[in-house]
């Protein structure tokens, strides 16, 4: 009895914790497969690569990385660019030196800088902060096998860029329409009476950052609007989490042994048991 | 003390002797060791064990984690970024830390409600269940002030909540708040605060852990039979009970080898799965963030908190019996603390002289009730408080409190319990068939 009702609160339990998550708003977001995702998932090494240029080319204009140190950009499971790319890299930045208080070229164990823009914010973590299918929240077991969902977030977000719906034909406004960003304005004459939003998306402060060809790779790989999105979105995953990889490991490594362990321990305890008990009657 | 008649440690070389006139601790090990314990024990009597590893796991890697954190507003949040990126093995450190306080708390919920349903609070071990509420308490303050840490969005904007709280407390209320916080608001000083005390509770909860131990080492282990050891002679105890060594600790390690697999499967492929994104976000005290959702452990009293509203007649019903003193906020305040005091009564509020709930006919259903209740009350504590979700959670409270206040005791009176197992023995041997172990009493050659 008790432990059927054990296992059905329990599996209620979790079913209740994942689905309360994914109770934010927002409409939902489209996912996409990328390579490192599920229990066995690894970073593309090469789209990382892309995914740093268009970062460098397009977003550093406004945004910064500032918990990044760039360094990690040789690090194993991530871009892994060489030593000498890593410190040209480097180079191109001013950095007020912490000691002197002068001005120096960057070098490798600097991050990389703030954001260039007041208001556009840090990246380091973005696709960590946003994480989720359906609204911010994320759903369910998802992230077991599809990954946060933060990395499809910033992609649905690039190529989210519409023509405002028709209700909005009035609206003056200094940002412009995405049909994925659930935090933005809305004017009022897409709401209905109890001030709900008729529409998907909302207004962004952002204009539509990335258009066709607009970085040349240097792999040859067409610069479509959406391969530069999930290039840069891959990239992003990889700066909130440099460590997923070694992660992903160490957590497989630890299951394969603690199944052992569990096996063992269990013969054990049969074996123990067996001078205790008799034969299993009910 | 009166504790079930075993073997006793006997000092045998001449180095044991010495040290056994001096201080007895290898006697104390011993006799905790070798405790006689039921031996129909079921399995949900592992997660005593399943408890003490999240108590180690989380002081082991919280001092590893504050070797490289620092608490104070300007570096926190950094900090916990060089600590994931930076930090050998850091990134790992911090999400089993991190995912510790979840399974500490999956785990505590089942060891309660197995306490609960086994009738463990029933004397004599009245004490052992107020110093396990003791340790929950301790537990929710230390996770609360550990969610703090980190410095997100989700850390300032839930302290900026829960201490507004104790703002709530009619006339004293502002003052204690402003004294919690170290300020007007949440801020440095708060933060400097929390991180000592998260420092410091955990200690404290090892401590309360070890008299929780004693208690029930004195009274000895319950069994879901509710049945007691015989205690006539050791002949007798022994027909009902295992030594814990070896039997229960090889068992209970089997159980925390399989809990482990699954939790390292998390920690390794979705260590954020019970986290919310927003915490990624530095704190920012300009921007509020859209909800303001606590941890999942915290959902089933934060519903309560929340389901008293103005507009519920027991409130008005309050504010006007005190001339307003108790108002919608301080009521909900007061159920809450409320909801985990009368599970802490749960001793004196149960009148049934049947302990097991397995011998309680009427008992069971209200049993599986109050957990099909928990599991609502976490659900609409994640919800927006809006339609139905207020309806919901006014009657998942409502329940709650009549559980343990009118079902509990009322039941004892009208119900007709079945005939309970006359020993242990008797239990066991209707599961496993009879086979004494080498060393006890023989049975009679068929």
């Amino acid at each position: 009895m008790f432990r059927k009702i054990t296992l059905t609160a329990v599996s209620a339990l979790a079913l209740t914790v994942g689905a309360a998550f994914a109770a934010g708003e927002g409409p939902a977001i489209p996912d996409v497969d990328f390579a490192h995702e599920g229990p066995f998932g690894r970073f593309d090494q090469f789209q990382l690569q892309r995914g740093l240029q268009v970062y460098t080319e397009v977003c550093s204009a406004c945004h910064g990385m500032k918990f990044v140190p760039i360094r990690t950009l040789a690090d194993e499971g991530g871009p892994m660019l060489p030593a000498d790319q890593v410190r040209a890299y480097a180079a191109q930045f001013t950095v007020t030196d912490a000691e002197t208080g002068e001005d120096r070229a960057g070098v490798d164990t600097d991050h990389f800088p703030v954001s260039a823009m007041e208001n556009a914010p840090d990246l380091s973590l973005m696709a960590k902060a946003r994480a989720g299918f359906s609204g911010p929240y994320g759903s369910g077991m998802n992230q077991l096998f599809k990954g946060m969902g933060g990395a499809e977030y910033i992609h649905a977000i690039l190529m989210g860029y519409e023509e405002p719906p028709e209700c909005a034909a009035d609206f003056e406004s200094d940002g412009y329409y995405n049909k994925y960003f659930a935090k933005g304005a809305i004017p009022d004459s897409c709401k209905d009476e109890h001030g709900h939003s008729t529409i998907e998306g909302s207004w962004i402060a952002m204009p539509q950052p990335l258009s066709d060809d607009q970085v040349t790779y240097a792999d040859g790989t067409a610069a479509t609007m959406d391969q530069m999105s999930m290039d840069v979105s891959a990239f992003l995953m990889w700066a909130a989490e440099p460590k997923l990889m070694a992660r992903k490991e160490a957590g497989f490594v630890s299951v394969i042994f603690l199944i052992l362990l569990s096996t063992l321990l269990y013969l054990t305890n049969k074996r123990l048991w067996a001078g205790v008990k008799g034969k299993k009657q009910a | 003390m009166a504790g079930i008649p075993h073997d006793h440690y006997e000092p045998k070389t001449g180095g044991e002797k010495w040290l056994y006139k001096r201080l007895p601790i290898l006697g104390l090990a011993y006799d905790t060791l070798m405790l006689p314990t039921p031996k129909n024990l079921n399995w949900m009597w592992i997660w005593g064990i399943v408890l003490t590893f999240c108590l180690g796991l989380q002081i082991i890697t919280g001092i590893v984690l504050v070797m490289h954190y620092t608490p104070h507003v300007d570096y926190a949040f950094a900090s916990v970024e060089h600590i994931m990126r930076n930090v050998n093995g850091g990134y790992f450190i911090r999400y089993l830390h991190q995912n510790g306080a979840s399974l500490f708390f999956f785990a505590v919920y089942l060891h309660i409600f197995r306490g609960l349903y086994y009738g463990s609070y029933k004397a004599p071990r009245e004490v052992t269940w107020i110093i396990g509420m003791l340790i929950y308490l301790a537990m929710m303050a230390t996770a609360f002030m550990g969610y703090v840490l980190p410095w997100g969005q989700m850390s300032f904007w839930g302290a900026t909540v829960i201490t507004g709280l104790f703002g709530a407390i009619p006339g004293i209320g502002e003052p204690i708040q402003t004294w919690l916080l170290g300020g007007p608001a949440v801020d440095n000083a708060t933060l400097n605060r929390f991180f000592s005390l998260h420092y410091l509770l955990p200690f404290v909860i090892a401590a309360l852990v070890a008299v929780h131990i004693w208690a029930f080492h004195t009274t000895g282990n319950n069994n879901p039979t509710g049945v007691e050891v015989r205690r006539g002679s050791k002949e007798e105890a022994e027909r009902d009970t295992l030594p814990f060594w070896p039997y229960f600790v090889i068992k209970d390690l089997f159980a925390l080898a399989v809990i482990l697999a699954i939790f390292f499967a998390v920690v390794g492929f979705m260590p954020n799965f019970l986290g919310h994104p927003d915490n990624y976000i530095q704190a920012n005290p300009l921007s509020t963030p859209a909800h303001i959702v606590p941890e999942w452990y915290f959902l089933p009293f934060y519903a309560i908190l929340r389901a008293f509203t103005a507009d519920v007649w027991v409130v008005i019903a309050a504010e006007w019996l005190t001339f307003g003193i108790v108002d919608a906020k301080f009521f909900g305040v007061l159920a809450m603390f409320g909801a985990i005091a009368v599970m802490a009564l749960a001793p004196w509020l149960d009148t049934s002289s049947v302990r097991s709930g397995r011998y309680r006919p009427m008992f069971k259903w209200w049993f599986a009730l109050l957990c099909v209740d928990f599991v609502v009350l976490a659900w609409v504590g994640a919800m927006p408080a809006e339609e139905p979700y207020a309806t919901i959670s006014l009657i998942a409270s409502a329940y709650w409190f009549a559980y343990f206040l009118v079902i509990l005791p009322l039941l004892g009176v009208i119900e007709k319990p079945l005939a309970q197992p006359a020993t242990i023995e008797e239990d066991f041997n209707a599961h496993y068939g009879s086979k004494p172990a080498q060393g006890y009493a023989a049975q009679p050659a068929e």
